[in-house]
């Protein structure tokens, strides 16, 4: 019960710092509408392929701007100042349930710029959104644990995109391929639902071992 | 000489390997012919590759269980000896590849793009990429227990993630490579039972010879760091 409340502490501690600074969503803001506009005048409104593809990249990039900040923004003097009020697991489990919201409010932006400027080529509009946000929450998990690696070297913005994105692929693909459901492209019977477990499993796997690895990146 | 019997099997293995993989008997079939002797060469480098990153991620977590600097050298090290078999395995695949593959009636370049577009490659060159990160990860960090540490976290990270790139990639897009359905060789019904006499005893050879080359730098990287210290 103690653990709980702690973590909810933590995370309304990320909480407000994002209210009164407003810096992580105005930032990303601005990287996604620029994103488009470039994509809009470059192209206009393009087949569903090229649509699905480049809205999968667009929210990648947006998911390592987010939630790089979360473990970069402590300062060293900060996180001297966490390990002795909490504990590992508590502290990781804030930041993970902060980026979760965190990329939730940033999908919802991307795709609703991608709406907006290159129009809505699926089939099924309700389903590709959940399938956006599953896909959103997936990465912001994988990239939750990876940048606070990067927290512990230097160059860590950089070094982030390095060690994210050859692990990243795999999970990027299985997305892409299983938003085509929404674009009206037809599946064996069974796969799409498959897939999706999958996912959620690779997720929850993913939650295990930050909260297994974590406490080990913790102590310096 | 009692420690040493694994070196001197590792050569017989490999003697045997490289004597029947060259005259013994093979099937016949239309389309590789004779380059399928190089199954004992190629698909072995990939099974040398995953195992040398399996002992790579057992060592890390050796090392965070005991933080024991020594279990982070051997981690380093057996991911290194994996890179050098995972490229070794590109050149032997773009030997078979230039004989089974490119279609001499094409410019060179057209198979070339074609080859270097196939999905099982690209999964390969994901799974050296991670490994290729983990030691620009190490180079980042000047602090040795520091590295150890944070170098072991990201190489369990990575591996068990690297599983479902192998699992999932190969079923998900077409490709020319063989092993669609499955992960090649493995099953015991699509290799011939000639074969079979050859393969498994190369996989261990070429394994061992990999473990050997590791323990190898361990060694050097042992004494190194010792002077090091004492320095």
């Amino acid at each position: 019960m103690q653990t709980l409340s702690r973590i909810l502490t933590l995370f309304r501690k990320d909480w407000m710092l994002e209210m009164r600074q407003q810096y992580a969503f105005y930032r990303v803001l601005l990287y996604v509408a620029s994103t488009i506009f470039v994509l809009y005048l470059a192209m206009g409104e393009t087949n569903y392929e090229t649509w699905n593809a480049l809205f999968w990249v667009t929210q990648l990039f947006v998911c390592i701007n987010a939630v790089a900040k979360s473990f970069l923004q402590e300062s060293r003097g900060r996180m001297l100042y966490f390990f002795t009020i909490s504990h590992p697991v508590e502290f990781v489990m804030a930041k993970i349930l902060y980026n979760m919201l965190l990329m939730t409010i940033m999908n919802t932006v991307n795709l609703l710029l991608y709406l907006a400027f290159m129009g809505d080529p699926t089939s099924n509009l309700l389903q590709f959104i959940g399938i956006s946000y599953l896909g959103g929450l997936g990465l912001s998990l994988v990239f939750t644990m990876l940048a606070a690696i990067a927290s512990k070297a230097m160059q860590q913005a950089s070094l982030m995109a390095i060690l994210g994105f050859p692990i990243i692929i795999p999970q990027l693909l299985l997305l892409v391929r299983l938003s085509k459901v929404a674009f009206a492209e037809t599946f064996r019977e069974g796969v799409v639902s498959q897939v999706v477990l999958l996912l959620v499993a690779l997720d929850l796997g993913i939650v295990v071992l930050s909260v297994i690895l974590f406490p080990f990146l913790w102590k310096d | 000489m009692n420690r040493q019997w694994w070196k001197i099997l590792c050569v017989i293995l490999l003697v045997y390997t490289v004597v029947l993989g060259l005259l013994g008997p093979v099937p016949a079939l239309r389309q590789l012919q004779e380059t399928i002797r190089n199954l004992y060469f190629h698909v072995c480098m990939w099974f040398g590759m995953m195992i040398l990153f399996t002992i790579s991620v057992i060592q890390s977590i050796k090392y965070l269980r005991s933080l024991d600097l020594n279990h982070d050298i051997r981690a380093k090290e057996y991911a290194s000896t994996g890179i050098l078999l995972g490229l070794l395995g590109y050149v032997t695949g773009a030997i078979w590849a230039s004989y089974t593959w490119a279609d001499p009636n094409n410019p060179a370049y057209a198979s070339f793009g074609s080859i270097v577009r196939e999905p099982k490659l690209i999964g390969a060159a994901m799974a050296l990429l991670i490994y290729f990160a983990y030691f620009v990860l190490r180079s980042s960090i000047t602090d040795i227990d520091k590295k150890a540490r944070v170098s072991a976290v990201y190489n369990i990270f990575a591996y068990a993630m690297l599983f479902p790139s192998i699992w999932i990639i190969p079923r998900l897009l077409p490709s020319l490579h063989p092993g669609r359905e499955g992960n090649p060789a493995l099953n015991f019904n699509d290799i011939d039972a000639r074969m079979r006499m050859v393969f498994y005893p190369a996989v261990i050879g070429w394994t061992l010879l990999g473990v050997w080359i590791t323990s190898l730098k361990i060694r050097l990287s042992l004494l190194k760091e010792k002077k090091w210290l004492n320095a």
